[in-house]
This record gives structure tokens, C-alpha cells and sequence, in this order.
């Protein structure tokens, strides 16, 4: 059972959008995660592997130190998790982006095509939870 | 070397963004896609207090000429809305129906080190590939 957290969850995302301002502000990177994933692994230039590397240490940290922060993974075969995760991948290389790329970058810029990108995956996304919860029984 | 370790923070202050927010809590995605059923808004929230945040910090850098630590900013993109994005949209959206993590969470998720977010953090970068390997 999960519970409504607007001020912490507001928090994150001022941090969010705060560490995305720093990226933009000081070294005019966009801090889509799937774009910087993607593109590192054709030019994995160091502030790639450094925002990536960042984003892998602030977890350590955070499982160390505020561990509640992390939770834990649905019920899920690991089929499901590999077929999620391959299409989490593929999808955002295509469409160009994901909830950071799209959804905090782009719609901040003005981007129509972001606005698109979010709005689309955010009503799949919402479908596919209905399917599983009311076709699958929750879990899958 | 200084790009390099602003970079590296942010990297950092986005994770602990993520983690505070509550986008590291696979069923906190799930429970605001589940608009049906038992909604939690919280997220929506970590969406709308990022891109305040970010449009007010991007409004400021439009006035420079250039990032503070030199280089140019990127284009805007003004790109069209056709089938390519609203496809990967798409199928995006599946993924992260189905597992409730998104790319950033999932990489900061992998400290955890439980083996189904291993198994997804993986499987992710394999269709990252796949997609690359296809597209050269």
C-alpha cells in the first residue's frame, strides 16, 4: 500500500531538476538518461561516464546510508524483467528519450515532440498496469 | 576536468533526486500508473517540481552565450512527431509499465544488487545495443 508523499516527492524533484540545471547551466548537456546511456556506448566521452557513474555512486550511497529510499521490485518473473528492460531500452533509442530526456528536459524546453513522447508513454504505461493488475491478477 | 566532475554531481544530485522523490520504488511508479485503480499522484509531483525547477534554470543559461564552462548549448530540436517516436514512446512505456523503472532508477537501483533489477539493468543495455547495433 503506498501513500501520497507530495513534499517528499516534490523535494526529489526540485533535486532533480536542480542537477539537470547544473548539467545544462555549466556544461550545456541535456540529462536524458536514456540519451546519455545510448550515446556512450558509441562515444563514451567522460562526462557520459561520469554523469553515469555519478548516478551509480549516489545509489550506493543511498542503499547504504537512506536505504528505505530504495524499494523493492514488483512481482515479476525474470522473464517479464528481461522483456521490460530490452523494451525500456530499445524504446527509448527510438523514440528519442524517457521521463528525464522527454519528460524534464524536453517539456521544460518547449518541445512538442517531448510533450508527445511523455504523453504516450505515460497512457501506455498506465494501460499496461491496468492489463496486468486486472488481466494478470498483479503480477506477472 | 571540471566538466568531468560537474557532471559526476550532477550524476550524483540527480540519484539522490530520483531516491528522494520516491522514482527508485518500483511500486511508488507503478501505484501512479495505476490511475484506475489505487492512484498515487506523488509522482506527477517529482515531475512538475523537475521541470519548474529546470525551465527556470534553463530560462537563466538562454541568456549566456555560452555554459558557464564554455562549449555551445544544444539546438533546440524541433523535430517532427512521427511514427519512430511515438513507437519507442511505446514501447518505453510497456517496459516501464511492466517493471516500474525507467532508466535512471534503474541504474541507480543496481547498488541494491538484487538480481531482478541486475537482470532489467542488463536486459535494458541489451536493447540499447540492439537498437545501436541496428541503426549503424
Amino acid at each position: 500500500m503506498v501513500e501520497f508523499t507530495p513534499v517528499a516527492s516534490a523535494i526529489g524533484g526540485i533535486l532533480i531538476g536542480l542537477a539537470a540545471g547544473l548539467l545544462y547551466l555549466f556544461n550545456g548537456k541535456i540529462s536524458g538518461v536514456s540519451g546519455i546511456l545510448g550515446s556512450a556506448t558509441i562515444d563514451p566521452s567522460p562526462w557520459r561516464a561520469a554523469f553515469l557513474g555519478g548516478l551509480v555512486f549516489g545509489g550506493i550511497v543511498l542503499n547504504l546510508m537512506w536505504p528505505t529510499t530504495m524499494g523493492a521490485p514488483l512481482q515479476r518473473s525474470y522473464a517479464a524483467m528481461i522483456i521490460a528492460g530490452v523494451a525500456v531500452g530499445f524504446g527509448t533509442q527510438l523514440g528519442g528519450g524517457c521521463t528525464s530526456g522527454h519528460g524534464v528536459c524536453g517539456i521544460s524546453r518547449g518541445a512538442g515532440r517531448s510533450v508527445a513522447a511523455t504523453l504516450t508513454f505515460m497512457a501506455v504505461g498506465m494501460l499496461v498496469v491496468l492489463l496486468v493488475r486486472t488481466v494478470a491478477g498483479g503480477s506477472l | 576536468m571540471k566538466k568531468t566532475l560537474l557532471s559526476f554531481g550532477a550524476g550524483l544530485l540527480f540519484a539522490a533526486g530520483l531516491g528522494v522523490g520516491g522514482m527508485t520504488h518500483p511500486g511508488k511508479v507503478v501505484a501512479f500508473l495505476d490511475i484506475f485503480g489505487n492512484w498515487d499522484p506523488s509522482l506527477a509531483f517529482v515531475m512538475a517540481a523537475a521541470i519548474a525547477t529546470y525551465a527556470t534554470i534553463v530560462r537563466i543559461a538562454t541568456r549566456r552565450r555560452a555554459p558557464v564552462y564554455g562549449g555551445s548549448f544544444p539546438a533546440r530540436n524541433g523535430g517532427r512527431i512521427d511514427a519512430r517516436l511515438l513507437l519507442g514512446a511505446s514501447v518505453f512505456g510497456l517496459g516501464w509499465g511492466v517493471a516500474g523503472l525507467c532508466p535512471g532508477p534503474a541504474i541507480v537501483s543496481v547498488a541494491t544488487g538484487d538480481p531482478k533489477i541486475l537482470v532489467f539493468g542488463v536486459s535494458m543495455l541489451a536493447g540499447v545495443w540492439i537498437f545501436r547495433v541496428r541503426s549503424r
